[in-house]
């Protein structure tokens, strides 16, 4: 898929982000639109994957360790045919198979159940392990949050990624600066985060999250390193995409009413249309 | 019982390991720097290659174990009791049990005999913690064909599986040509019409012994041996009560939570009866031989033997 092909279906994927979360009336957006090109780029150009066959055996993992942001995980799915883009107004609602956090049994294209941070982490080291200790070739990503790296566990599972060399693991940062509380550097400062997976004995990749160019060749870069897991540290906008929750810690954990979802949605359209143009 | 063979329940998890690597080759064992003392040594000498050591880092080890599990392998991911089911509780509950992942998690050096290390290392909540994740299954073996015969039986079973294994040897009581592990059964080890002592792990021999003494005074005691505490063999705990009338629980943990509480659980919805639960009694062990702890807190058969004998007059 082209950049602009990309960049119009990550404006889908927004546009699922965004209604999900206002028909939940409750829901993380500021976090799904900031990975939102990132979750496009993987399901529609990166990953192994088969929609029809959702647990076919070779196919590449992903796992959400930032499982809050669920929506943008259920968005991307969705677009990529696991099943259909309505269910997505079932966001949260009792009997839904679309948990407020992802559960791996419930929704098709769920590779782990996650929510609680600092887990997913671990759990993608262990599939990549897996496939280490099998000679398998799928390969393993896991998207976490800035805010998640005060989590212990999460240098545990990077100490012991890059100790066995698992160099068919991809971890990404979505570093959008926010977390509930505020600024992640006012809140217990996580920086330098390349520095830090460095010493963890990874290979580092900075790039702009809303680049599509950049993603790609951060992949790419990734696939061809040998003997040592990667970590992409993606500098993001939170609310990427909806002029009113850009760069606004208020908008992590908090639905718009109905007439903020009017203005989003419009926002979104906007962005359609000039991709359209081009 | 002096001149029985004694076996501590960790070896026969290690050696049970090793037989199952040179069956499965799906199994993979993980530890997070305690190859020595969980046993899983005796496993990374037979099979380097499915052995996993984690350093010290036993959140980390039960996600990646799970991970190992989503994608088709049968980790057995080992720690002290105190880590597996303590440490990293939260990791066990929302990374192996919600997405009911096929983890084995072996845990020895539970309860108060394991001794000198004192009441930091010794566990007596696991069961209590453990209980409360729906679809976990615990297995407490009361000695090594037991204990080997559940690691087999936690291998062929696919789901959560926590296991209970100690530190100190205990007494082979079990006969390995007849002994026939059915998880979730009870076992009636010696009918009685008086009471009913239901025991599980290290209490068990006790129990058989304390019977023996009770019955020098008249008191015909029925023991059951619950090695699964969970799913918990209702049938049989209903009979036992019926028959009966007086219930006493014996485990090395905490009265709260552990067997007693399961028992309680199920007597008092279906069939209520009087219970004494013999336990850690909301209280934390200290340092000494494991011997001398549980004749402390009771748990030994003299402490069975007393206590029971004081809830039957």
């Amino acid at each position: 898929m082209n950049n602009l092909d990309l960049a119009k279906t990550a404006n889908e994927v927004r546009k699922g982000i965004v209604t999900a979360v206002h028909s939940a009336k409750a829901g993380h957006p500021g976090g799904s639109l900031s990975c939102a090109d990132l979750m496009t780029y993987l399901y529609f150009e990166e990953m192994n994957i088969d929609p029809k066959d959702p647990q076919k055996a070779d196919r590449d993992r992903f796992v959400l360790s930032k499982g809050h942001c669920a929506p943008a995980l259920y968005s991307a799915l969705a677009q990529r045919g696991y099943f259909p883009v309505e269910e997505l107004t079932t966001l949260r609602k009792l009997g839904s198979h679309l948990q407020g956090h992802p559960c791996m049994q419930h929704t098709p294209g769920v590779d782990m159940s996650s929510g609680s941070l600092g887990q997913g982490i671990s759990v993608a080291v262990g599939m990549a392990l897996s496939a280490k200790l099998s000679n398998d070739s799928y390969r393993v990503y896991t998207l976490l949050g800035d805010g998640e790296l005060a989590e212990g566990q999460v240098w545990e599972a990077s100490m012991f990624a890059g100790h066995k060399h698992l160099d068919n693991l991809v971890v990404i940062v979505d570093n959008n600066g926010l977390q509930i509380d505020g600024k992640i550097e006012d809140v217990c400062n996580p920086y330098p985060i390349d520095k830090k997976f460095e010493a963890f004995n990874f290979h580092v990749i900075n790039i702009d999250a809303h680049d599509f160019d950049q993603i790609r060749a951060a992949f790419a870069e990734a696939k061809e390193t040998k003997g040592m897991p990667t970590a992409i540290i993606m500098k993001s906008i939170k609310g990427k995409g909806v002029s009113f929750m850009e760069n606004q810690a208020g908008w992590h954990g908090k639905a718009p009413n109905d007439e903020q979802y009017e203005i989003a949605m419009e926002d979104l359209k906007k962005v359609g249309e000039a991709l359209c143009q081009k | 019982m002096s001149e029985v063979e004694k076996i501590a329940t960790r070896a026969s998890y290690g050696n049970a390991l090793v037989e199952l690597g040179n069956e499965k080759d799906d199994l993979v064992v993980l530890t997070a720097d305690l190859a020595a003392a969980t046993m899983t040594g005796v496993f990374a000498k037979a099979h380097p290659d499915k052995h996993i050591n984690c350093g010290i880092a036993e959140s980390n080890m039960t996600c990646i174990a799970a991970g190992l599990a989503a994608t088709g392998k049968v980790p057995f991911a080992s720690s002290f009791a105190m880590f597996s089911a303590g440490r990293a509780f939260e990791q066990v509950r929302n990374s192996i049990g919600y997405p009911h992942l096929n983890v084995k998690i072996g845990a020895t050096h539970a309860g108060v005999s394991v001794g000198e290390d004192g009441a930091s290392h010794q566990c007596n909540e696991d069961i209590a913690l453990m209980r409360t994740i729906p679809g976990m299954v615990i297995i407490n073996p009361a000695d090594d064909v037991e204990a080997r015969a559940a690691v087999r039986a936690a291998y062929e079973y696919v789901g959560p599986v926590y296991m209970r294994f100690g530190r100190a040897a205990v007494p082979v009581f079990n006969d390995e040509k007849t002994y026939k592990f059915e998880m979730g059964k009870g076992i009636v080890l010696r009918e009685g019409k008086d009471v009913s002592i239901i025991a599980t792990g290290i209490t068990v021999p006790a129990s058989i012994e304390a019977a023996e003494m009770l019955a020098k005074d008249g008191i015909d005691a029925e023991v059951i041996n619950i090695h699964t505490i969970k799913p918990l063999d209702e049938e049989l705990i209903l009979k036992t009560a019926k028959k009966t009338g007086k219930v006493v629980t014996a485990e090395e943990h905490s009265i709260i939570g552990g067997l007693g509480s399961a028992v309680c659980d199920v007597l008092s919805e279906k069939l209520p009866t009087p219970v004494f639960k013999i336990g850690m009694r909301d209280v934390f062990g200290e340092s000494g031989t494991a011997a001398q702890l549980l004749h402390k807190y009771l748990l030994d058969a003299e402490g069975i033997y007393d206590q029971v004998k004081k809830f039957v007059k």
